[in-house]
C-alpha cells in the first residue's frame, strides 16, 4: 500500500498507524500524529486502520519562537 | 509577578529556542535570559535522523516551562490539529496559537486565528494568540475565552521594534486586566523597555538573542531592559512637555537681579 507520510510517498505494509510507527521504529518515541489532516491521539494509533493514499503525518518536538 | 492562566512568574522575558548556533549556546542564553517560558515547535520527523528525539532531552535539561507554538499554519483547521499534537507531545494545555497569512509579513490571519482560538479554548486549550494590534480582532479573542493576548511589534524576524506605538497603546488602555505580551519584532534590548514602559506585561522574542554576535550576553541585556521598562511602568512616567522646564529650584540663584530699570 503506498501512502504518504510527512508529504513524501511511503509504501508500507502496515495496516495501522500503531503498526507503522512501530515499522518506522517510533513506538517509544517521542512523536504526535495526524492521518488526513486530524489529530490522531496516541491511545488510538492501534484502531486506527490505514488505506492506499492516506496522509500521514509522525511530528516531534522542534526549536520554535 | 506575571499571571498568566493563573501561573505565576518572577521573569517578563519569554523566549524562542529556535537559530542558535548550538544546542549548548542555546541553553547558555536561556539561563542568561532568566526566562521561565521557552517557545518551542513540532516538526516532521524522519525515522533516519530522528531529530526531535534529542531536541526534546536538551528541552527536559532546561527545565523551563514549553509553550508551544503552531508556526507556519495557514489554516484553522491546521492551526487547531497542529495545537492537538502539541497537547500530547509536550504535555501541556498551553499554545502560541498563530495562523499565518502570507510569506512576506508573516503577519496574523485574524479570521482563522479567532476560528481557530474559539475551537480550542472550547477543547481546554490555554489560548495566547499571536495578533495584531487590532482592537476589533483583540475583543473577539477575549470573547473566544483567550487569557492572554500576545500582539506584534513589527513582522516576524524583522527586527524593527515596535511599528504602531499608538494602536499598541490603545490596546494596553482598553484591555487593562489583560495579560499582554509583545511577540515578534524585537530587535534591541530598547525595544523591549519601550513595551515594558507602556506597561505590556512581557515580551516574546527570539532571533534578537538567537542571532546576536554573542547571543549570551544580548539574553543578559534583554533581561535587564525588560526589568528596568517593568520598573519605570511600575514607578509612574513623567509626561513629556513641549517646553523647557528647570529641575534645579530657580529660586535662590546667585547673582541674581530683578531689572527695576
Amino acid at each position: 500500500m503506498q501512502i504518504l507520510l510527512n508529504g513524501e510517498r511511503f509504501v508500507t505494509e502496515a495496516r495501522s498507524l500503531d503498526e507503522l510507527c512501530a515499522a518506522l521504529g517510533f513506538a517509544d518515541a517521542k512523536v504526535a500524529t495526524a492521518v488526513n489532516g486530524s489529530f490522531v491521539a496516541a491511545a488510538a494509533r492501534g484502531q486506527t486502520q490505514l488505506t492506499e493514499a492516506d496522509e500521514v503525518e509522525i511530528v516531534a518536538p522542534r526549536q520554535g519562537g | 509577578m506575571l499571571d498568566l492562566y493563573s501561573t505565576r512568574f518572577s521573569s517578563r522575558m519569554l523566549l524562542g529556542t529556535a537559530g542558535y548556533a548550538s544546542p549548548d549556546m542555546l541553553r547558555q542564553a536561556v539561563e542568561a535570559s532568566g526566562a521561565e517560558i521557552v517557545t518551542v515547535s513540532l516538526r516532521r520527523e524522519s525515522a533516519r535522523v530522528r531529530t526531535g528525539q534529542g531536541f526534546w532531552a536538551l528541552i527536559e535539561q532546561l527545565g523551563r516551562r514549553v509553550l508551544p507554538n503552531t508556526a507556519d499554519c495557514r489554516t484553522a483547521k491546521e492551526a487547531i490539529a497542529t495545537a492537538q499534537m502539541a497537547r500530547e507531545l509536550f504535555g501541556t494545555n498551553w499554545i502560541k496559537l498563530e495562523v499565518i497569512a502570507n510569506d512576506d509579513t508573516l503577519q496574523p490571519e485574524l479570521f482563522s486565528l479567532v476560528e481557530a482560538a474559539t475551537e480550542l479554548c472550547a477543547e481546554g486549550f490555554d489560548v495566547l494568540p499571536y495578533t495584531t494590534e487590532d482592537l476589533s480582532a483583540a475583543e473577539r479573542l477575549v470573547s473566544a475565552g483567550c487569557q492572554v493576548l500576545m500582539p506584534w511589534g513589527s513582522p516576524i524576524g524583522s527586527a524593527r521594534g515596535l511599528a504602531n506605538k499608538s494602536a499598541l497603546q490603545t490596546l494596553r488602555a482598553y484591555f487593562p486586566d489583560t495579560p499582554l505580551i509583545i511577540d515578534a519584532g524585537i530587535g534591541v534590548p530598547s525595544h523591549a523597555a519601550e513595551a515594558m514602559e507602556m506597561g505590556y506585561d512581557a515580551v516574546l522574542l527570539n532571533t534578537a538573542v538567537a542571532k546576536a554576535g554573542d547571543p549570551v550576553k544580548m539574553a543578559k541585556g534583554f533581561a535587564k531592559a525588560i526589568q528596568a521598562g517593568r520598573l519605570a511602568y511600575e514607578a509612574g512616567i513623567v509626561e513629556p512637555r513641549d517646553m523647557a522646564s528647570p529641575s534645579t529650584p530657580v529660586v535662590g540663584t546667585p547673582f541674581f537681579k530683578i531689572d527695576h530699570a
